[in-house]
């Protein structure tokens, strides 16, 4: 019950939300999205690693075709429920209500339904369905609430994506007719119909999918719908896609991609892996010009992103554990800077770092927070930042010496673009926007501080977060490890 | 009776806690009241470091080290880091200088940053700061170290940067952190080498396992030693260090002399056994020390700021501690560490007081005579400006000729690059004090008239440095001046499995005899010099005002080093990365995404074109269909 309750939830809410007059929408917005927190949590508290079926729901539903609404829960998929659950709240609580409307708030626990059913989804024909369903809601954020030049930036992005997607969906198709027996979408029958594949269509399997979820990360050179589209987003469309969404393409590689088809994986890993890294450096070379602040920031989520696409294929405990932890961590940061900014913008209407300055001394404690969150971004020790890179680290030298020390660089080149947007919005004399900067408000302290506290907390104690994903991690890795002893 | 294990905890804890009770209130607690918590936080380190030093002293040689575990912090499949403490005769030294040179700065920065407003931050960076340096030598495994060895340089960032309205500090603090991370990238993948390689990051279970020396060994080590030359200011990564001196002064002598500085000391003398398996990797040491040494010591022989030679004077002492380590004379090392920890933060503290009294003027040429004007300052300075050109019984003396006999042990030319720089050390303190407290003052009658020796909370550190700077040296009294040289005996067994693996000439005391005579007498002729030029002309001499030959200029302008860089790293970097946004990112990848884009679209839009509505044109396509059908049916027959 749980388990459905958590994924139909936000769209009874959505549905809901209608019965409200228009200046309420946000606060039952906000209440539906805490109640879909306290579901998650319940779930986490019940949940067992070492049993992780207690959660799995499997009815059929077009019986037909093989399809059926399976859904399931194991480490990987709650701690990126989790994120889910707890970011959107404060998504929806950060914003003003001016100029938005149900629609608005409606399409957000929309969207969210779809994240969370992406994260759980057990059956090839359902996870699709999610996937594409979440590009809806985001869509019409970003194209009826976003900046200039909406319209044209948001159809790039949705084109982009979608035809990402259809490469997916032809794949998907394509292996459907593989399994055994009566056809099904159900993932264990399409893992082991993939298994049963040839290398050549393993590696045109790996294609189709990999540049799907490549492009929704986005991983080098598919990403450049991605720094237009943050930029242009309303500030909670920008957080919904990259603190949320863009994890369903990492999760899409290490749920879907990995066991399905491991010899494809085997072949073109290294392959995947050169992409990410020269990725990760491209993006933070261009981090470093960047004179718009919400830019840089989305091209710096880039040069993580790639990392983390870059430690999954090393295929290794370490590298996969350092993902999941990635990914939950650069949600939190990322989703921290891109407030950070919203909150700059609300005072000065600029996301130009030159035209900044000074803020340290108007609003010392929103300078700490922004502090602190940047310092995860850059992955110091005692951050949340730091467990993740250091595992994605050391499980691409341990792959090969150079490919780490080159990935690593991003450390370097982290301090320098991060450590210039700093010293030009915060440090230094004041400006003329800066002017009458005031300290943050009780609801941006509300969101900030958390964010700020969750940084650091995972940063000193990941072990629990660690503890709860490796079981699931260990099982996707023995399948791909088992597999490929067969094979040789 | 409190257990060992939880007084171990309390050394970091207290620090940590002053941190954060300051800096949750910040400015809602008195500047009174937050000064006197930093201060507490950290004597109270002090006071169970003593503890723990007089408990290791007492121990059996071989049950000189103790551990205590907290809590797994990461720990993935094979891998496990925990947050967990090592205290042997190393690391129980290192908090006994951390601690106690630690807590005299903090004192001192009582009265030196008392008309600051921001001083309560201040101190919440420094009690942060003590933290991160406790946790890096005591850290029982190399990440833990790591931990300590980052966080160390963000205090350090905070603290140059901490008056954060000025550019130029603030570029300092940025320079200061992103060339930190350049080292911590070698550093950091050369723990994962010895995880890769010895399946564990303790220091024990590592050592146990060295064995014997492999390509891999040498590339750990040269991986490890890049990141002491980031940390510790060695070339190519020092030019930092000098820049750092932008932070107000206290945080100059804690930070960039005493202690963050020399973490890469530390951190190669705890790896003692790594490195001795790895000759290449201890010649590099000796080489960069050795060049690092001499290089700064000529710069400051020119500079005119008063911290900026103290910065320079750093970097060259640093330099020596390196030779000595390359050298294999371990204990050699930690102690010039220590006794530099007394006199170079010392002297950056009377620098402090100097600058104090004259309202923030730093350059020497504008000083001059200050001697009768700042008392205890100007005996407290002479006492370490002795102590660090090596005049017996001073501090410096016994170490750094402890230095000298091992370098002429190894190898004479190294000894003779040594004994060259510690004479150009003589030459340019000595040039130091007398343009600062000799002579006619230069300084203008206002400064004169509002000049001030500095309050108590700025003279009793002062004064207890300078003790310590002539007592210091005592830890460590050669055999051939009859001493027993007690350090080298309580640190033995951190190295007594490298010690094994030398063979070991030792000079004879008459040979030691006469290198000492010789060092002692040219450093008298240098000092005479330097006091022929500098006090007996009267005036600043020439070519410190305007400089003319270009051997000079070369020094005054520090061989135009970071101009090098700039040319060469930073500009090329931005060159770089403008490039590939104009001309990959804009005019290639996006240009070819929406190629695609554009082709759909047009090919789109030709197809639009046949939906004419003519229907004789429909009938005509079918036509021409059906018989192309036909046709392509008759030819698979």
């Amino acid at each position: 019950m749980l388990t459905l309750f958590i994924i139909f939830w936000p769209f009874f809410a959505a549905l809901l939300l209608f019965l409200f007059r228009p200046q309420n929408a946000k606060g039952f917005a906000f209440l539906a999205s805490l109640l879909e927190l306290a579901a998650s949590f319940a779930v986490a508290y019940l949940f067992d690693p070492s049993n992780s079926s207690s959660f799995d729901v499997n009815v059929p539903w077009i019986d037909k075709l093989g399809v059926s609404f399976s859904v399931g829960l194991d480490g990987i998929s709650l701690l990126l429920v989790l994120l889910t659950t707890v970011l959107v709240p404060f998504i929806i609580y950060a914003g003003t209500n001016e100029n938005k409307s149900h629609t608005f708030y409606g399409l957000i626990l929309l969207m969210q339904m779809a994240l969370v059913g992406v994260f759980m989804a057990r059956d090839g024909f359902l996870f699709y369905t999610f996937w594409e369903l979440a590009l809806i809601p985001i869509y019409f954020i970003c194209l009826l609430w976003g900046g200039e030049n909406r319209a044209k930036v948001t159809f790039k992005f949705f084109v982009y994506t979608l035809a990402g997607s259809l490469f997916m969906l032809v794949g998907l198709i394509y292996l459907y007719y593989q399994t055994e027996g009566t056809h099904s979408f159900d993932i264990q029958k399409l893992y082991k119909a993939g298994q049963s594949l040839s290398l050549v269509e393993q590696s045109y399997l790996f294609w189709a999918f990999f540049l799907a979820f490549a492009i929704k990360m986005p991983v080098f050179p598919f990403h450049t719908w991605q720094p237009d589209t943050y930029t242009t987003a309303p500030f909670q469309g920008t957080m919904l896609l990259s603190a949320i969404m863009l994890k369903m393409g990492i999760y899409g590689l290490i749920r879907w991609l990995l066991p399905m088809v491991p010899l494809g994986v085997a072949e073109w890993g290294y392959t995947a892996i050169v992409l990410s890294v020269i990725g990760i450096l491209y993006a933070s070379f261009i981090a470093i010009v960047q004179k718009d602040m919400k830019r840089l920031i989305a091209y710096s989520s880039i040069a993580h992103v790639g990392l983390i696409s870059a430690g999954v294929f090393t295929l290794s405990k370490i590298g996969i554990q350092g993902a999941v932890i990635q990914m939950i961590s650069h949600g939190v940061v990322v989703f921290g800077l891109f407030y950070i900014v919203e909150v700059i913008h609300s005072r000065t209407k600029t996301n130009v770092m030159s035209d900044l300055g000074g803020i340290r001394s108007k609003a010392p404690a929103f300078a700490s927070v922004f502090l602190i969150i940047l310092l995860g971004s850059i992955a110091l020790p005692f951050t949340s930042g730091f467990v993740g890179e250091f595992l994605l680290i050391n499980s691409l030298v341990n792959y090969k010496l150079v490919i780490g020390a080159l990935a690593a660089v991003s450390t370097i080149l982290g301090a320098v673009y991060m450590l210039r947007a700093f010293q030009q919005s915060i440090l230094g004399e004041e400006s003329s926007k800066t002017s009458t900067f005031a300290e943050l408000t009780t609801q941006e302290k509300i969101v900030l501080y958390p964010i700020a506290i969750i940084v650091l907390v995972i940063g000193i104690y990941p072990a629990p977060l660690l503890a709860l994903s490796e079981p699931a991690v260990d099982q996707l890795l023995m399948i791909v490890s088992d597999y490929l002893a067969s094979v040789k | 009776m409190v257990s060992t294990d939880l007084l171990i905890s309390l050394v970091p804890f207290f620090p940590l806690l002053g941190f954060i009770i300051i800096g949750l209130t910040v400015n809602k607690i008195p500047k009174t009241l937050a000064s006197y918590i930093a201060c507490g936080a950290v004597l109270f380190s002090f006071i169970v470091s003593v503890i723990l030093f007089v408990q290791l002293s007492g121990a059996d040689e071989n049950q000189r080290s103790l551990t205590v575990s907290l809590f797994n912090w990461i720990s993935v499949g094979e891998f496990t880091a925990s947050i967990s403490f090592l205290v042997d005769p190393l690391s129980s030294l290192m908090l006994l200088v951390i601690t106690g040179v630690g807590f005299l700065i903090h004192v001192y920065s009582i009265g030196y940053m008392h008309d600051d407003p921001a001083v309560n931050r201040f101190f919440s960076y420094l009690n942060l700061f003590v933290f991160f340096m406790l946790l890096l030598v005591m850290g029982s495994n190399y990440l833990l170290m790591f931990v300590g060895w980052e966080g160390v340089g963000l205090c350090s960032y905070l603290l140059i940067g901490f008056w954060f309205k000025n550019k130029d500090y603030t570029d300092a603090a940025n320079k200061a952190f992103i060339m930190n991370r350049i080292g911590d990238l070698g550093l950091i993948i050369g723990v994962v080498l010895i995880f890769i390689t010895y399946g564990s990051i303790e220091y024990a279970s590592v050592f146990s396992q060295v064995g014997e020396g492999s390509a891999t060994l040498t590339l750990i080590t040269i991986l490890l030693f890049v990141g002491a030359m980031g940390k510790s200011a060695q070339i190519p990564l020092y030019t930092w260090l000098p820049d750092a001196m932008a932070g107000p002064t206290p945080v100059s002598a804690l930070i960039h002399a005493a202690t963050m500085v020399t973490a890469g000391i530390y951190m190669i003398a705890r790896n003692n056994l790594l490195y001795t398996l790895s000759p290449i990797a201890l010649n590099l040491v000796l080489v960069v020390g050795l060049f690092t040494a001499l290089l700064a010591a000529v710069i400051a022989l020119t500079q005119n700021d008063i911290k900026k030679v103290l910065a320079y004077s750093t970097v060259s002492q640093l330099g020596l501690m390196f030779v000595a380590l390359g050298v294999g004379a371990y204990s050699s090392g930690i102690f010039h560490m220590a006794t530099h920890a007394f006199f170079k933060a010392l002297l950056f503290l009377g620098a402090g007081s100097v600058i104090h009294g004259l309202h923030g003027e730093q350059d020497i040429r504008k000083m001059g005579g200050l001697k009768k004007y700042l008392p205890t300052t100007f005996v407290t300075f002479l006492i370490g400006v002795l102590a660090i050109s090596g005049i017996p019984p001073f501090a410096g003396f016994f170490s750094k000729d402890e230095i000298l006999a091992k370098a002429f042990e190894a190898n004479p030319i190294v000894w003779a690059l040594a004994l060259t720089t510690s004479l150009l050390t003589a030459f340019y303190m000595f040039r130091l004090l007398f343009l600062t407290f000799y002579g006619k003052t230069r300084a203008s009658d206002h400064a004169i008239a509002h000049i001030h020796e500095s309050p108590k909370s700025i003279t009793i550190p002062l004064t207890l440095l300078a003790i310590l700077s002539v007592v210091g040296g005592f830890m460590g009294v050669p055999e051939a001046l009859f001493g027993s040289n007690k350090l080298e005996h309580f640190l033995n067994p951190v190295f007594e499995n490298s010690l094994a693996l030398m063979n070991h000439t030792h000079l004879a005391h008459s040979t030691e005899y006469m290198l000492m005579g010789l060092v002692v007498g040219l450093t008298l002729v240098v000092i005479f010099a330097a006091y022929r030029s500098y006090v007996k002309n009267g005036a600043v001499p020439t070519f410190d005002v305007d400089s003319t030959s270009s051997v000079h200029k070369l020094s005054y302008n520090k061989f135009y080093v970071d101009e090098l860089y700039d040319s060469i790293i930073v500009k090329p970097l931005f060159a770089l990365s403008n490039l590939l946004e104009k001309i990959i990112e804009k005019s290639g990848i996006d240009r070819v995404v929406n190629g695609i884009g554009a082709t759909v679209d047009g090919g789109s839009r030709l197809a639009r074109l046949l939906q004419n509505g003519n229907i004789g044109f429909y009938i005509f396509a079918m036509v021409i269909g059906i018989i192309l059908i036909l046709a392509a049916s008759g030819f698979t027959k």
